[in-house]
């Protein structure tokens, strides 16, 4: 928290502590205490109570009622309390190749996309970084740019300029290269391409961050001592600008493990992601159940890298 | 102006046989329209500490990164131990510098950071660590090798950063204001360790620094600069004794100035005619008569009297005591003379004063005196 963001608070707080009497007193007391717990009730409320909800789901039985799974407790007379806890749905998923499939997939397709939005990304933020104080915020402004418009809409131009009869078949097609359109809608590549152009933001403003608070003269110390330019980059420059490489991956890789909406779109039938398994289990099949295991199997997955995201966010906090 | 060959006569290299190791010859750098460094000629000597002192923008740094190779000349030469280094880039040349931030790289230990630069040279593992170990302890810092910079003083960083760059024994090594991050006690005791390591080692240096006290402290020669050009080039004691013009003289201590003619010039002594009396100067320069000029008094060069001085003659001034400053080890008298000027007068506070106050005090008649060889002249 900024010093200046505190300062307002304290100040708020202050005249807060104006009002007379007992609660003033208690408010003035515990304010610490109840500036924290308000984002804490708010997570309560609105995550970890529908998440305990999805999980007791994903213990129940498919049935065709409504809501479509069966309860968990149940009085079945003389005074006997039944809990079904139905373990089906968790082994049916781990059973059933589709599922493990596509979770592999998913993470493969996210892997690969992060790794592309590194490699671009990384050389854009750096010469966004070295450019100069003129055309900087322009550059910084381009790269938030999109997210002005309507992120399906632009998914929805991917489509446009990836289709048979799309902007790019009909160029390629006028220029003589090819003859017959090639297929990029609806294949893994169309996936790459939307999830690259999609995600990229969100890793050069990381690195941009990083980068920005780099030492120019550092570079000029490697040099001074003997260091080519390359060896510089490897040795030193790299190894700074770590902890942005790491933010701007995971920022890449977890949205885009889940993501839905490009798989569906660019990827057709063709491309089984997990957040297109997710949402057909719940709408098209309406097995809550089993959309319920996919759900939490899928956080479980991308627990693992918040939780290393998490540990060097507070491991560069606590260098600073 | 200064004439060129009065510029470089100094006494370090009468011995004709000494190469210089540093050859500069119309150095210009523009930074858009800004004119840096402005046909600079400079030789630096193997073995001198050389000082480029001026204060912020006068093209000190400019001229110390074209040397180190961040920068690239728009005209002119360097020549480094007789080599050409126009297209020589930074890696490849035989300086090193010491970073006014000390450009210590956060993600390497102390020792990391002195065997980066050896490491770039191909040489066996066990001699890097030899050397490393060699160089941790001429400036003791042994103790603190495993350490990352952030956990050391200010002044274990400038240690750090000083065996950095000298433990690649370079030919030239470069100091862009070595001792300005350090509080004022520690910088003092550095200027004479970093002297001292100098002789040790035997390396070239060459300082940047705007304070100038260090520059007369730590230098053999030092340059003066001012806009991308040299004042004068000479020893600590040729640049404070014998200023050349206003500049160097206000520039370097400080300097009571009075604006003058030359009515006398004589084989060894000039005499100066100034709104303030005759100025009687042991000179051996040859002036031409009439010539305008300027003489500078430095106040610790003037004495200050109640009585009148024994001899009636030149170089005598009446005033009255205006204000008087206490420095403790020494005071600072105003003193108006008769045409309003004000003259600062330094004298040493050698008695402890019974009275506890000075025995020249305000509004006192008080003369001015000096000594013929004392005052300077100033050419501009």
């Amino acid at each position: 928290m900024s010093n200046q963001i505190k300062k307002v608070i304290s100040m708020n707080v202050k005249t807060l502590t104006l009002l007379p009497g007992y609660l003033g007193r208690k408010i003035q007391k515990n304010w610490r205490v109840i500036i924290i717990t308000i984002p804490f009730v708010w997570l309560l409320l609105f995550f970890l109570f529908p998440f305990f909800i999805v999980a007791k789901i994903s213990v129940a039985e498919l049935k065709i009622a409504s809501p479509p799974f069966s309860k968990m407790f149940e009085w079945t007379g003389n005074g006997i309390l039944s809990v079904r806890i139905v373990f089906d749905n968790f082994i049916y998923i781990i059973t059933d190749d589709l599922y493990f499939n596509t979770y592999i997939n998913s993470v493969k397709i996210a892997a690969i996309s992060t790794f592309f939005c590194l490699l671009f990304g990384y050389p854009i933020a750096y010469g966004i970084v070295r450019s100069g104080p003129l055309a900087k915020p322009i550059f910084l402004f381009l790269i938030i740019l999109p997210f002005w418009t309507s992120f399906l809409l632009r998914v929805y131009a991917w489509m446009g300029l990836l289709s048979d009869q799309g902007t790019i078949n009909n160029i390629l097609i006028a220029l003589g290269i090819i003859e017959e359109p090639i297929q990029m809608l609806y294949t893994e590549f169309a996936v790459y391409i939307g999830i690259i152009y999609t995600y990229m933001p969100f890793m050069i403003l990381p690195l941009y961050a990083n980068m920005e608070k780099l030492d120019g003269s550092l570079n000029e110390a490697a040099a001074d001592l003997g260091s080519r330019p390359i060896n510089t980059f490897f040795k030193v420059t790299l190894p700074l600008t770590m902890p942005g490489v790491i933010a701007g991956s995971l920022l890449v890789f977890i949205p885009a493990t889940g993501e839905y909406v490009i798989p569906d779109l660019l990827g057709g039938g063709n491309v089984q992601m997990i957040g297109r398994v997710l949402y057909n289990e719940f709408s098209r099949n309406t097995d809550w159940p089993v959309a319920s295991a996919v759900a939490l199997a899928m956080l479980f997955l991308l627990v693992l890298p918040i939780i290393v995201f998490q540990y060097y966010q507070g491991k560069s906090v606590e260098e600073k | 102006m200064i004439e060129k060959s009065n510029v470089n006569d100094t006494t370090w290299h009468t011995d004709d046989k000494t190469k210089p190791l540093v050859q500069i010859k119309g150095l210009t750098k523009k930074f858009g329209d800004v004119i840096a460094v402005d046909n600079i000629d400079l030789d630096i000597y193997q073995g001198e500490l050389f000082c480029l002192l001026g204060g912020s923008g006068c093209g000190k740094s400019t001229l110390l990164r074209m040397l180190a190779g961040f920068e690239y000349p728009e005209a002119g030469t360097i020549k480094i131990d007789g080599m050409d280094m126009s297209n020589v880039p930074a890696y490849e040349r035989p300086t090193n510098m010491m970073f006014q931030n000390y450009a210590l790289f956060p993600h390497m230990t102390v020792e990391q950071n002195i065997a980066f630069g050896l490491q770039q040279d191909v040489m066996p593992k066990d001699e890097i660590a030899d050397r490393v170990h060699g160089i941790l302890k001429l400036v003791e810092l042994e103790d603190y090798k495993k350490r990352r910079p952030q956990q050391l003083s200010g002044g274990q960083r400038q240690r750090v950063a000083l065996a950095r760059s000298l433990v690649k024994e370079p030919k030239l090594l470069l100091l862009d204001e070595p001792l300005a991050a350090l509080d004022k006690k520690l910088r003092k005791q550095t200027q004479f360790e970093l002297a001292n390591i100098q002789e040790q080692v035997g390396v070239t240096f060459v300082v940047v620094t705007h304070d100038q006290e260090e520059a007369m402290t730590l230098s053999s020669r030092m340059a003066v600069m001012d806009a991308g050009k040299f004042k004068q080039i000479g020893t600590p004691t040729e640049i404070y004794e014998f200023p050349e013009t206003r500049f160097v003289a206000d520039f370097i201590g400080s300097a009571n100035i009075f604006e003058g003619r030359v009515s006398e010039d004589g084989a060894d002594h000039v005499i100066v005619s100034t709104n303030v009396g005759e100025v009687y100067v042991n000179h051996g320069q040859s002036i031409a008569k009439n010539k305008k000029l300027w003489v500078g008094l430095r106040p610790e060069k003037i004495h200050l009297s109640i009585t009148p001085p024994p001899q009636i003659g030149p170089n005598q001034i009446m005033g009255q005591v205006e204000d008087i400053g206490y420095l403790g080890e020494t005071s600072i008298y105003k003193v108006r003379l008769k045409n309003g000027q004000i003259v600062d007068v330094t004298a040493p506070n050698q008695r402890r004063p019974m009275s506890r106050t000075h025995s020249i005090t305000w509004e006192d008649a008080v003369y001015l005196s000096w000594e013929p060889e004392s005052a300077m002249l100033l050419i501009s």
